[in-house]
């Protein structure tokens, strides 16, 4: 199994980088993960972060891409609540990129 | 933003020189222990793995007339070489179908011919045409077939018809049964075995976007438009790709046909046990979770009650129904014997229109410049109407009659000679993105002729895969993601709600 060194501890993450386990998240795994992208996280993604874990507690499954445009639009604002702003924010697509941060699962499927 | 070099389009389609092992690097991940378990094969590599493949091969030509043909009656002639999207793209010679056909063509011959067992014997199969199941034809199998989506194109230009994807599913089918097989396929056959669909989306998190969806077209247009869910004794069962639930720009084409439903006065609803068109079982060509997935279908058709069953916007889960349901999971006497079994949801806005039945506005499409890409299962694997060739027309009347600028493709690139998106037959994939791009070319060619002939700044098409994929490799040929939308998304642009006059 891979792994991600986060503040000299060796997290476990699957080939694609997402993690192995997900009772280990904390924010610097998700810091930590964002840098090998070279992406820095701004507070606007830490509310996408948050949403998505908030979210995948209840129910088991990432929100849809219009579930989280509208929730991002509602607290960032409207001009925030499109699928361009979190392209801007996650280039490698919202649902997958910002999954793997909140320590989610990737979305399977024909997405 | 590729790491690897994007093909360049060119004026009209040049056969490119052969790069050998250009692609050899690229296999996709191969699943977990219990994706394979999950679906009745062995976790790993068995250890008797050699004895086991060419034992299956035996067992699947014996099974199947028409694979066996495939082995025996291809003669060279070369038809098929400059056929496949993903040679084109790619140049590596084993992506030529008769070279992939090839890899397990020639351990056929080695141990299911005379002269490949006698070559054999002596040590020289090569002779025939025939070789050994090594390691490294082993590594081939997994890295080429895997290179191939399935599309059938190669066997439209086939004298003898052979079917290049029957010979990828047969060969997928060998590698799972010795405990090899894809992540990205396995994985999520497991999920629609387990829950229902390819995404694992459980029940209540399916309502509550549905209940996301009401509010949204309420908001837009005024009008409660439902998306339901379990209703028992609707008339219609509406099976649609998941992605339909989940990803853009897929969901405006789900919002397109509840606004259809909604016109026409059709009580329909999804169902939480079979919220999933897709049956990539087919894709790795195991019959048996092929029937398992589809089974679903009829047991949710005929729990809730429902009359009719109408398939969404997805190109294999048409050639599942279309072609394979009736004697798969036949027969339907439960339903109404009135309509198609199964029936595309294209079909009904088709007749719905034709008969007047729904309120359009044209020109409310009038900002799109339009071209439709027929998708592969559709077009070379199943029909609509009950015309030949409606699986090609109906797509189009539908868009003709909600928009008014359309504009075809080449017609070497569409109706039965339609190029793949590149991202078919279970290969849509983060780790194959340099394949899907490349694979891509021959479409994305003929695309930038209509954009630049016509202005066209929307490719439509009826499939989640080409959807998606399009979204995916449309920026690396300087387009933007989000000219790829769902047929029905224009009629839910053009179509008028409320009260009829």
């Amino acid at each position: 199994m891979a792994t991600i060194d986060v503040a000299g501890n060796a997290v476990e993450v699957d080939e694609e980088g997402y993690l192995a386990d997900r009772g280990d998240w904390n924010e610097e795994i998700a810091t930590e993960m964002a840098k090998i992208d070279d992406c820095e996280l701004s507070d606007n993604h830490w509310e996408v972060i948050k949403f998505l874990r908030e979210y995948y507690e209840e129910y088991q499954i990432a929100p849809a891409v219009r579930v989280l445009t509208k929730a991002i639009g509602k607290k960032l604002g409207p001009d925030k609540g499109n699928s361009k702003y979190l392209y801007e924010l996650f280039p490698y697509g919202p649902a997958k990129q910002a999954c793997k941060y909140a320590g989610l699962p990737k979305p399977t499927g024909c997405v | 933003m590729a790491d690897f070099d994007v093909p360049v389009l060119k004026e009209y389609p040049v056969i490119p020189v052969i790069q050998p092992g250009s692609m050899a690097h690229l296999s996709p991940y191969k699943s977990k222990p219990d994706h394979n378990t999950g679906i009745g094969f062995p976790g790993e590599l068995v250890d008797d793995w050699h004895d086991k493949a060419v034992a299956k091969i035996g067992d699947m030509v014996k099974n199947s007339r028409a694979l066996q043909v495939f082995l025996d009656i291809c003669v060279k002639c070369g038809a098929c070489t400059d056929k496949c999207h993903y040679f084109l793209g790619t140049g590596d010679p084993k992506n030529m179908p008769v070279a992939r056909q090839d890899l397990l063509r020639k351990v056929y011959r080695r141990h299911y011919t005379f002269a490949g067992k006698f070559f054999g014997a002596l040590g020289i199969p090569g002779f025939v045409g025939a070789a050994d199941l090594t390691k490294e034809v082993l590594d081939d199998w997994y890295t080429y077939f895997h290179q191939c989506s399935q599309c059938r194109r190669c066997s439209v230009f086939c004298p003898y018809g052979i079917d290049t994807a029957e010979i990828s599913m047969a060969a997928r089918e060998i590698m799972d049964t010795i405990g090899i097989g894809s992540k990205y396929n396995n994985e999520i056959i497991v999920k629609a075995h387990k829950i229902g669909n390819n995404l694992g989306l459980p029940e209540p998190a399916l309502v509550n976007t549905m209940e996301g969806l009401e509010e949204d077209v309420k908001d837009e247009t005024g009008i409660d438009v439902k998306f339901p869910v379990d209703v028992k004794g609707a008339d219609v069962l509406l099976i649609t790709p998941s992605a339909d639930f989940f990803a853009e720009p897929h969901i405006d084409g789900l919002i397109g046909y509840a606004k259809v439903f909604h016109q026409a006065g059709i009580s329909w609803t999804l169902s939480s046990y079979a919220s999933e068109a897709a049956n990539f079982s087919m894709f790795i060509g195991s019959g048996d979770n092929l029937k398992k997935q589809a089974m679903r279908i009829r047991d949710a058709a005929m729990d809730l009650g429902v009359k009719r069953i109408v398939s969404g916007e997805c190109g294999h889960a048409w050639r599942v129904a279309y072609s394979f349901w009736n004697t798969l999971i036949g027969p339907f006497d439960f339903l109404d014997p009135n309509y198609p079994v199964p029936q595309h949801i294209c079909e009904l806005t088709h007749d719905l229109i034709a008969r007047g039945a729904l309120k359009i506005d044209k020109e409310a499409n009038d900002h799109r410049i339009i071209t439709f890409h027929d998708s592969c299962n559709v077009s070379r694997a199943s029909r609509m109407g009950n015309t030949p060739g409606g699986q090609f027309t109906i797509p189009r009347d539908i868009i003709k009659s909600v928009a008014n600028n359309f504009h075809d493709m080449a017609p070497e690139t569409i109706h039965e000679n339609t190029f793949c998106c590149g991202g078919g037959g279970g290969l849509l994939t983060d780790d194959l993105v340099e394949l899907r791009v490349k694979g891509a070319m021959p479409r994305m060619e003929a695309l930038k002729h209509v954009i630049d002939d016509h202005g066209v700044n929307y490719l439509t098409a009826i499939c989640a895969i080409c959807k998606s994929q399009f979204a995916k490799v449309l920026p690396y040929y300087d387009h933007p993601m989000d000219m790829i939308g769902s047929l029905h998304q224009l009629v839910s642009t053009a179509i008028q709600l409320g009260d009829k006059e």
